[in-house]
């Protein structure tokens, strides 16, 4: 329970509106359903809601740490669309789907929950909420009955329609919910949000409308069958997430062979992370630039390890200029050895550089996410472990002074708000 | 792909003429009002293989021309299927593919199709198309044709392959047997399903689209893992050697002990993940020895108690940077152990004989076999023999016998040789360490920690 309210807590208002919204929906929709002359098609709902709980216990998260739960949303969105079966339409009504879906849903939530691993309350409810308005669009409209008198090949159009709406609902509410519990502007989100979803999402809403189109003649037996190619997807994005994981959480480990050295102190790269990822996505920085900006934070001080003397204390803050410079590029001469991070590397590589020289009123091309470990960095290297608030405000009074010149005051600014909501929240 | 040889054009020849000569059969005998489905086939065949030649090779388990194809012979029957099946012809490939392989391509994919189809043909009466009062007894002639399709793909590919690179085309044909008979089982369930939709439910050519697309996404994903997986793999690579920098003697000493421990691995027939993850424990074995000083690495003669205890705490420092790595769970153990004893004389818990993790049991062997036959300051490489001779004369009391065998049988099957382990080499390493200073080297049986602290 205290995981859940931490993670309300994380989500912010928005998550509170999209969570008590999909509650009160949920609650409607299987009070209104539940008369007894609510209720049709016992044997398709079943069918349709075993598909979905299913879906939901074999749930994936997706690269970047996205909860997804693909065959139960095509098996949802398949319900939905769903106009003609063998022995004749359809009828279920819109709120039928949504009440079929949130039992279907609990129940294969329920395992997960026993041993303690319950999905993000926030992304369950956000799938309720797309659902329900892909229901009110294409069985609360009439529509259904409509396109009843249509061949199947325009219908398959109007099926592709409604869930390309009901994918973009979802990743609007989704992107919602993040812009608020990160601080980062809403349209940076949603961009980020799309471009995650695009490629998982395309697959779902088709195999969504495959299995509508197929039930329609082959019964309950197209749900097996065709649910392959979509579990085949599953089955990749698995695992490519799962590399993704242990790349990160390797870089992460290995990141500390600094701090075993005595070059750095402990923590130190893990924390600069942590922050400089923040600062980032505040920025309005894009997935794959925030992945970068990670890896370069937690291996900034990799070149250290080609110094024969480690710095005292491991702070590049206090050695001079010309040697901060000197360990970024030994850093980034080794990240760039592994011929696939060349990206990091060159942030990792410009990480020393002042953000403006005096009496140089051009513009540097300075990476942002260099920028940003710069500022980090140099923060970290002044307060270290240290809860004391008056520590963190002379790093941010020193780091204030050098703005313009040595850091780049949108950073500093950033970074200032991150650590004063970090102060308050006693982390 | 360099110049063929004789035997091969003319096999690359024949069967180019056979496929022409069908072709011209097909044309011939063409489904007469089913023209435009063969055409709409034809389109998505080269749609489907050129988006293949994208992804990621080594994922040969999904072609998805295969899918179309098979997903014609029940719509527009043997003579459709071949006519739409030689459009591999008109593929694209990034690459450019030489024409003469394009050829081959499109005539043995459609003779494939063709025979295929004839077999579907042959047991399936009635005509074109899929209604749904055809099922279930369509199932078999589907099923024989998919197998068909399999098999004559499978020959006719094995034998240029065969011929090529002057192999026996029966091993190549059973190695791709064994590879790809699973996804021909799925080939056959998509190619059915799709005509199942487009004939049977008159969804017509968007059927395609909304069997295909998961399909590509799921390509499309599988090769950004397999692109991952490399990066992956390089860069704990570098970052070994980026380590290793503090030691010049033990340069590529992380590669080379993962590659003899995966020797080992597979001669004892380990599970092949189980080798990949201890592929990676021999990579990262001795990453806790960054935290012993420098000076203690490199001292010479004997060691006062502190720098003792100091380099027996490197397996636990290792362990303690690795741990949080989830899918190294298993090779956790082997680097906190990798330094223990049969006889639990070792550290750092002196555990005894089948008390010690497996995979730590294989790395100690590999690590002390690598010590051994490679430079070191205060002595030359010394040579296999010696270095086996060593190793047996320790097994039972310092190492697994069993491993020290698997190790000696693998070193007389697959040859070795320190220098062709690959290995990245840091910049700036040379310059900073002066390294020329007698080593006591922790790993080497001959240092044999336990006498000199007794």
């Amino acid at each position: 329970m205290t995981g859940m309210r931490r993670r309300l807590d994380d989500a912010g208002t928005m998550g509170y509106v999209v969570v008590a919204s999909a509650a009160l929906l949920a609650v409607a929709s299987v009070v209104v359903t539940a008369s007894p002359d609510g209720f049709v098609d016992l044997h398709i709902a079943i069918a349709f809601g075993a598909f979905i709980a299913v879906g939901e216990l074999v749930r994936i998260t997706l690269p970047g740490g996205r909860d997804a739960a693909p065959i139960a949303t095509a098996g949802a969105l398949g319900y939905v669309l769903l106009t003609r079966y063998p022995d004749g339409a359809a009828h279920h009504s819109a709120l039928q789907v949504v009440a079929v879906v949130v039992v279907a849903m609990l129940v294969g939530v329920a395992p997960h929950a026993v041993v303690g691993r319950a999905p993000s309350v926030d992304s369950m409810a956000r799938r309720v909420l797309s659902i329900g308005v892909a229901a009110a669009i294409y069985r609360g409209s009439g529509l259904d009955a409509e396109v009843n008198t249509l061949q199947d090949a325009p219908l398959a159009f109007i099926m592709i329609g409604v869930v390309l709406v009901t994918l973009v609902v979802d990743a609007v509410v989704a992107a919602a919910v993040r812009a608020g519990a990160d601080r980062a502007p809403f349209f940076a989100v949603l961009r980020n949000e799309i471009r995650a979803q695009a490629g998982i999402g395309s697959a779902i809403g088709a195999t969504g409308a495959l299995l509508a189109l197929a039930a329609s003649i082959m019964g309950s037996w197209a749900l097996p069958v065709f649910v392959v190619p979509l579990l085949l997807t599953q089955f990749s994005f698995r695992r490519y997430a799962a590399i993704r994981e242990s790349s990160l959480q390797t870089i992460r480990a290995l990141s500390r062979v600094t701090e075993l050295g005595g070059y750095t102190e402990s923590g130190h790269s893990r924390r600069v992370s942590q922050m400089a990822v923040a600062v980032g996505r505040e920025l309005g920085m894009s997935d794959a630039e925030l992945r970068d900006l990670e890896y370069a934070a937690l291996m900034h001080d990799i070149g250290q390890l080609s110094l024969a003397e480690p710095i005292p204390g491991g702070a590049t803050v206090v050695a001079a200029p010309a040697e901060q410079r000197r360990i970024a590029h030994l850093g980034a001469d080794v990240i760039r050895q592994t011929g696939v991070l060349d990206g990091v590397a060159s942030i990792v590589a410009q990480q020393a550089e002042p953000y403006r020289r005096a009496h140089d009123v051009r513009r540097r091309d300075i990476p942002l996410a260099s920028r940003i470990i710069k500022a980090v960095n140099a923060y970290d290297d002044l307060v270290g472990e240290s809860y004391e608030t008056q520590r963190r405000l002379d790093a941010l009074e020193r780091l204030r002074l050098g703005m313009a010149y040595e850091y780049d005051p949108t950073v500093v600014e950033s970074l200032s708000k991150t650590v004063e909501r970090s102060a308050r929240l006693g982390v | 792909m360099p110049e063929l040889s004789l035997p091969a054009r003319l096999y690359v020849a024949l069967v180019v003429l056979g496929a022409s000569v069908l072709l011209g059969f097909a044309i011939v005998n063409r489904p007469v009002g089913r023209m435009d489905i063969v055409a709409i086939l034809l389109l998505l065949h080269v749609v489907s293989e050129s988006l293949l030649t994208r992804g990621s090779r080594d994922m040969a388990s999904i072609t998805l021309g295969s899918v179309t194809s098979l997903a014609a012979i029940p719509l527009v029957g043997m003579w459709g299927a071949a006519i739409a099946a030689w459009s591999a012809v008109l593929a694209h490939n990034p690459e450019g593919t030489p024409v003469v392989k394009r050829l081959f391509n499109g005539a043995q994919m459609s003779l494939s199709a063709g025979a295929a189809g004839a077999v579907y043909e042959l047991l399936h009466k009635g005509e074109l198309g899929l209604e749904a009062s055809d099922f279930p007894q369509v199932l078999g002639p589907i099923l024989a044709a998919d197998i068909v399709h399999c098999a004559v793909n499978g020959v006719l590919v094995a034998i240029i392959v065969g011929l090529h690179n002057r192999v026996s085309p029966v091993v190549v044909f059973q190695g791709t047997m064994a590879r790809s008979v699973m996804a021909y089982l799925a080939y056959g369930l998509f190619g059915v399903s799709l005509a199942v939709l487009w004939d049977g439910a008159e969804v017509g050519p968007a059927a395609a689209v909304l069997l295909l697309l998961p399909l590509f996404v799921a390509r499309w994903a599988y090769a950004q893992y397999a692109e991952e997986q490399r990066a992956y793999d390089r860069t704990v690579r570098t970052l070994m050697a980026a380590v290793e920098t503090k030691d010049v003697y033990t340069r590529g000493h992380s590669e080379r002990v993962s590659a003899a421990s995966v020797l080992v691995a597979r001669t004892i027939g380990m599970r092949e993940d189980r080798v990949a993850s201890l592929r990676y424990a021999g990579m990262l074995h001795d990453i806790g020895k960054l935290g012993v000083p420098t000076r203690v690495l490199q001292k010479s003669g004997g060691l006062t108690d502190d720098e003792f205890a100091s380099i027996q705490r490197h397996p636990v420092q290792g362990l303690e940077i690795v741990r949080e790595i989830d899918f190294l769970a298993e090779a956790n153990a082997g680097i906190m152990h990798h330094h223990e004893r049969l006889d639990g004389l070792g550290y750092p818990m002196g555990l005894r004989g089948a008390e010690i993790p497996e995979f730590a049991r294989v790395i100690a062997v590999a690590d002390a076999f690598d010590s051994m036959t490679t430079t070191r300051s205060y002595r030359g490489a010394r040579s296999l023999d010696e270095a086996v001779v060593e190793l047996r004369r320790c097994a039972g009391t310092q190492f697994d016998a069993a491993m020290v065998e698997a190790l000696v049988r693998s070193l007389d099957e697959h040859g070795w040789n320190p220098e062709t382990v690959q290995v990245f080499s840091p910049p700036d390493a040379t310059q900073v360490f002066d390294q020329d200073r007698r080593a006591f080297d922790h790993d080497d049986p001959a240092s044999s920690l336990v006498e000199d602290s007794r």
